[in-house]
């Protein structure tokens, strides 16, 4: 395998990989769920609390300046990495789950009776509840497109259900249960033909390649920062400007409002109109530290590395007898959900677990797909920049202990 | 015997087990050996939905005892079942809802009943207790 950078200098970046889990050494392959965070990230954080914390957009005192000036240059730094036409079309959100239900509560104003929402038929939980609420709420109708055996979309399907009755289309970037890189240019559009507004949850792309939104002309798409070795309860939300502009503000409160009197209430410029409250400051400047640590290492050189992980893996994995792997797209992020024909997912984590390995297992909040491959759930394992070979080596010798322990 | 002392059983057994190894081997033996449920009684009302595994509890009183069949999809889910029925079932209404779990604790299977496991095993010994409740309001 070609190392195309130092990966042993990398993990000293990372403290938790020190850590021994059941007095063996942590090998974490749970990064689809969240990444590690680097010391980088770390001392932003610290920093933040140490020598800047207040709060922004008002003070006229210099600490509320720094911080204002540090939250906004985030800001800027996510545009950039985005390639956003405009600052303000990022809005700090509490991660991908809070942009959804934003523009899902956005256009729920927007839809009449009988308009159709299309979305594909691996979604997470948090891009098909949403939308099924919104569906309730207007009278839409929530079409999907479906998915073959590999775990790839039918696009022959998608173009069908395409009509001028279209108003939305919702899809992962990279299904988080699968792994499959959806061919979301192409998505896009075809939907702008028929006149439809598209939302891409970008998720589970983020950590792996760089999303160029102008380029793919998407009107919205969605990141949470603790995917990208930054913090939880921290995500940004990218919207076309003249889409922000028709969407009603999801929360009212402070920070988002222009004037406020008793009998009329004006609502604040983007990125304000959607940003109601104290944020969490912190968050979205150690979001823009997070990238920049990321940009650093490179994303075709993680893009790249991670690609020899997925392969080495994948080979050793399926030399087990009865291992099938969900999820055989060509284009596929290092992720590989996998079962023991007749053993449990939870069984083998549990044995995993005691061998320091994580993985996740279950349903993956993608019940959808569990239902399509009519299993109860996998076994997950998700690999990042900072995991080695060595670390797969462990994982197929407990995958083979498990399996001998539960057959 | 009363719940107390199948549960100091249960701790003594697992003391001789070396190490965790040995324990999951021995609650995977329990977990394929051991006939827990009539087929009859998996059905959609007994079934318990954790995350992860299934779950299915199904209660008949005998006399004054309660006695619990379970299943489970997975073994070692199963396995931890197979224990808290031997310490739990053909016992007293009265008593079921006085015992506690902590020897789960003790023999060092205390991860499989964190809620974050969501496997069905937490929600299974709320169902044992409100069973015993629902029957002991019955004997009254």
């Amino acid at each position: 395998m070609i190392v195309m950078f130092d990966v042993q200098k990398i993990r000293k970046d990372f403290p938790i990989l020190k850590r021994e889990i059941n007095g063996k050494p942590l090998v974490y392959l749970d990064n689809a769920a969240t990444s590690q965070t680097p010391v980088q990230v770390i001392d932003c954080i610290v920093d933040y609390y140490s020598n800047y914390n207040a709060n922004i957009h008002r003070g006229v005192h210099a600490l509320s300046q720094e911080a204002t000036d540090k939250y906004e240059e985030a800001r800027k730094k996510i545009q950039r990495h985005f390639n956003a036409a405009k600052p303000h079309e990022i809005i700090f959100t509490s991660g991908t789950t809070h942009s959804i239900n934003l523009v899902a509560n956005g256009f729920s104003s927007l839809l009449k009776k009988g308009d159709e929402i299309l979305v594909s038929a691996m979604e997470h939980h948090s891009n098909i509840v949403p939308w099924q609420m919104l569906a309730e709420k207007t009278g839409a109708l929530l079409k999907v497109i479906p998915m073959n055996e590999e775990g790839g979309l039918l696009m022959e399907i998608y173009d069908e259900l395409l009509s001028e009755k279209t108003e939305l289309v919702f899809c992962n970037h990279i299904s988080n249960a699968l792994g499959t890189i959806n061919p979301i240019a192409e998505i896009i559009q075809k939907a702008h033909q028929v006149g439809a507004v598209v939302l891409i949850d970008g998720a589970q792309a983020a950590p792996h390649l760089v999303a160029d939104v102008q380029q793919l002309d998407v009107d919205f798409y969605t990141v949470s920062a603790h995917k990208v070795c930054g913090p939880t309860g921290q995500g940004m939300l990218y919207g076309k400007e003249e889409w922000l502009n028709k969407l009603p503000p999801y929360q009212g409160g402070g920070e988002m409002i222009a004037e406020v009197t008793f009998e009329k209430t004006t609502y604040a410029d983007l990125p304000h109109k959607f940003e109601a409250g104290t944020p969490n400051i912190c968050g979205g400047i150690a979001f823009g530290a997070a990238l920049d640590y990321m940009n650093a290492i490179g994303f075709k050189a993680i893009a790249a590395y991670e690609d020899a992980l997925l392969k080495n893996a994948t080979k050793k994995l399926l030399e087990i007898e009865g291992l099938r792997i969900y999820g055989t797209s060509e284009n596929k992020a290092a992720v590989i959900s996998f079962n023991i024909e007749g053993l449990h997912p939870y069984d083998i984590g549990s044995i995993l677990d005691k061998l320091g390995v994580a993985v996740r297992t279950g349903h993956h909040c993608a019940q959808p797909i569990m239902d399509f491959y009519k299993i109860p759930g996998t076994v997950r394992a998700s690999f990042s920049f900072y995991n080695t070979t060595d670390e797969i080596d462990i994982l197929v010798e407990g995958v083979k202990r498990a399996k001998n322990m539960l057959q | 015997m009363k719940i107390k002392e199948i549960q100091k059983e249960i701790v003594d057994e697992f003391e001789m087990f070396e190490d965790w190894m040995q324990r999951y081997e021995y609650m995977i033996d329990l977990g394929k050996s051991l006939p827990l449920i009539d087929e009859q009684y998996k059905t959609e009302d007994n079934i318990i939905k954790g995350c992860q595994s299934k779950v299915w509890v199904h209660a008949e009183l005998e006399e004054d005892k309660l006695v619990f069949t379970a299943d489970s999809d997975a073994i070692i889910t199963k396995g931890i079942i197979a224990i808290l029925i031997r310490a739990f079932s053909k016992q007293k209404p009265k008593d079921i809802i006085e015992a506690d779990t902590e020897f789960i604790d003790a023999i060092g299977l205390k991860e499989h009943l964190s809620p974050t496991r969501a496997n069905g095993l937490v929600s299974m010994i709320k169902q044992l207790k409100l069973y015993a409740v629902a029957y002991q309001t019955q004997l009254n």
